[in-house]
């Protein structure tokens, strides 16, 4: 084989290396403005959803569920329409694994653009900054809400 | 699982998977044609049909992902099968390599190696959708956490017992080799059912080993007591060192039990006693053990004993250097001029054939599967997932910093495998079982979240608990208000209007709250 041709097919082949790597790459970035584990966006399929997002950021409504502080600290969770389930049980949207948490604790969920958080009769009670709270309760963005040793807060 | 109308909505991102196992496989099959052109062998359609069974081999695997995990990671399988193909066709190089200088010595051609590590990687993906069948959910793990420790204590064990007939080979007994069979590596079985079961220890005892001690520089120190687990795995890691002389594994248990406590308890000085603790046993290794001072030595200096201790490394990094930026090209280099080319030292094989740009690319495809795997740790939702996921992939980095290391002259030479690229059936079952385990759990991250219809009944049966546990005062005073309307910290209430104390009966106190 010529050795032109030898070289055109290393370079080529070494290119393809590449090519493999940044189209990963691509789905790492790709998954990165997906915000979440929950949710990860794909190339080329991602029709709808930054539409729905930039219709939502103008709007200041809260798109993640953070997890400040305790064990599960960093978790995040993509809010859709559905309630937030907070608790020690299985079927918990957050599953928390706390002496100091109930089986069911609170439930956080959509009231139109709001997003209200309501104590199920835990044990040792839900806390709006430091006001316990005792029915349901506007969050506001960025607001603590602590449980137990777990702290979340709602983000853009 | 809830297979609705939100599940098609959100992305399983399988089809990206399938293009880039296409692309790995389209790279496998240049790799081998570009192989066999330089070696000048004849470059036949058979070598389009070896690609095509990579594919298919690895599509198979891809439909055990849709059906067994449809919302898996999509970037970990097409990763693992790129470095498979890259490491097969590496070995197959070598096993022309090794008939062209049997031939030219005069000697008998030897034994090929590539058809073991094909029948191998055939086993690897059989194994990969055993676990992911039997594995529906990786929380069913932890309850066998104990029975995994037990199980990887007596494999670790097993070699060292044995005699050295069957698990000796290459001065380091770690071998169970049934005369006639293939030879087993439980080392590597090991890593996995240990990481299985420190991480069902620590969920249990995590709130124990975060206890803080004594505070030292602004550390808080964990309780003297609470040292065991730490103190085991140090006793443990010393073990394999004398009884098996393999360092590797040594260094890989050790780091892996000190980044799972890390990762469990948060707390920075498990880092420096355990990084201490190291470094003790490493300065009494070095003084007391002869091997762990050759390869010391061999490693400040392989040119001083250039044809003795020293000849491996030294080959690999002229390997290295004669690969520079862009590399020989495939099959253009002499990678079998280094002993052991195909195992520990299959990186500079590549990188000789591959050069600075392909070794870049491998370390990259490497790092997206590591981070992967951590990214699932941060998505799911259990502490379990968590640490397990954590292990698994630290110890597949660890392991590709140990190997990567001792070959570049970084670290001192430690005898492991590279996962997916070394030639090694053990090596290659265990890491398909991991990437199994890895799926598995990615895939409980990454699905969403199951529909389930209000349970009502719940907080009821939870709030009739609730009045027997707490005798507060303020709901002795009220009567008996379902409402918990005692406060049972220091926290006052804020600006409320109601003052300090819930000293009102239920209705005031919820209206108060509800304009707050």
């Amino acid at each position: 084989m010529p050795e032109l041709v030898l070289q055109l097919t290393r370079g080529g082949f070494l290119a393809l290396l590449w090519l493999f790597v940044l189209l990963a790459l691509q789905v790492v970035r790709s998954d990165l403005y997906a915000a979440s584990g929950l949710k990860s966006g794909v190339p080329g399929r991602s029709g709808p959803k930054p539409s729905r997002i930039r219709g939502a950021g103008r709007a200041k409504v809260a798109r993640q569920l953070l997890v400040t502080q305790g064990p599960l600290s960093g978790t995040r969770i993509t809010l859709d329409s559905r309630p937030i389930l907070i608790g020690r049980a299985d079927d918990s949207t957050l599953k928390l694994d706390d002496d100091y948490a109930s089986t069911r604790h609170a439930r956080i969920s959509q009231q139109g653009d709001e997003w209200y958080v309501e104590d199920l009769g835990s044990t040792n009670g839900t806390y709006l900054e430091r006001n316990k709270v005792t029915g349901p309760t506007r969050v506001p963005l960025g607001t603590p809400v602590r449980i137990g040793k777990t702290v979340i807060e709602l983000r853009t | 699982m809830a297979r609705d109308s939100s599940a098609a909505a959100s992305p399983t991102g399988r089809g990206i998977e399938l293009v880039m196992l296409a692309l790995a496989a389209v790279l496998t099959t240049g790799a081998l044609v570009l192989v066999e052109a330089n070696q000048e062998q004849s470059l036949t359609t058979d070598l389009l049909f070896v690609g095509l069974a990579y594919l298919v081999l690895f599509s198979l695997a891809h439909v055990a992902v849709r059906k067994l995990a449809p919302y898996a990671d999509p970037l970990i399988l097409p990763s693992v099968a790129l470095l498979n193909g890259l490491g097969l066709v590496m070995i197959h190089r070598l096993d022309l390599a090794y008939a062209a200088q049997a031939e030219l010595r005069g000697r008998p051609a030897p034994s090929e190696l590539i058809g073991a590590q094909v029948t191998w990687t055939v086993a690897g993906l059989v194994l990969f959708a055993a676990v992911l069948f039997f594995v529906r959910d990786h929380r069913t793990l932890a309850r066998y956490g104990y029975t995994a420790g037990f199980v990887g204590l007596v494999l670790l064990a097993l070699p060292a017992v044995l005699p050295s007939s069957i698990s000796e080979v290459n001065g380091a007994r770690l071998w169970i080799r049934i005369p006639g069979g293939p030879g087993i590596q439980p080392g590597e079985f090991v890593k996995i059912l240990l990481i299985i079961f420190f991480s069902a220890y620590l969920v249990q005892k995590r709130n124990l080993l975060s206890t803080a001690g004594r505070r030292f520089l602004g550390m808080e120190l964990p309780r003297a007591r609470d040292l065991a687990p730490l103190l085991a795995a140090w006793g443990l890691s010393v073990a394999i060192m004398v009884f098996q002389r393999d360092l590797g594994s040594s260094l890989l248990i050790f780091g892996l039990v000190l980044v799972l406590l890390y990762t469990a308890t948060e707390r920075i000085s498990w880092m420096v006693i355990g990084l201490s603790a190291f470094a003790v046993g490493a300065t009494i290794a070095y003084q007391l053990f002869g091997h762990v001072r050759v390869r010391v030595q061999i490693w400040l200096d392989p040119f001083e004993d250039y044809e003795g201790g020293g000849f491996q490394l030294a080959q690999a990094l002229f390997g290295l250097g004669t690969g520079g930026v862009g590399g020989t090209g495939l099959g253009a280099g002499r990678p079998d001029l280094v002993p052991f080319a195909e195992t520990d030292f299959i990186f500079a094989s590549l990188g000789e054939e591959l050069g600075l740009i392909g070794l870049a690319a491998i370390m990259l495809v490497y790092l997206v599967l590591i981070t992967r795997g951590l990214r699932s740790a941060l998505a799911v939702r259990d502490s379990y997932g968590k640490l397990l996921a954590t292990g698994l992939s630290f110890s597949v980095a660890l392991q590709i910093f140990v190997v990567i290391g001792g070959v570049t002259k970084l670290i001192p030479l430690t005898g492991l495998t590279l996962p997916f690229l070394s030639y090694g059936g053990s090596s290659l079952l265990a890491n398909y079982a991991l990437v199994a385990i890895l799926l598995r759990i990615s895939h409980v991250a990454r699905a969403p979240l199951p529909q389930r219809p209000a349970q009502p009944r719940a907080p009821i049966a939870e709030a009739s608990t609730e009045l027997v546990q707490r005798p507060d005062p303020a709901n002795r005073r009220g009567g008996t208000t379902p409402t918990p309307a005692g406060e049972p910290g220091p926290a006052p209430s804020g600006p409320g209007p109601a003052g300090p104390g819930p000293s009102g009966p239920g209705p005031s106190e919820r209206g108060r709250s509800d304009h707050s």
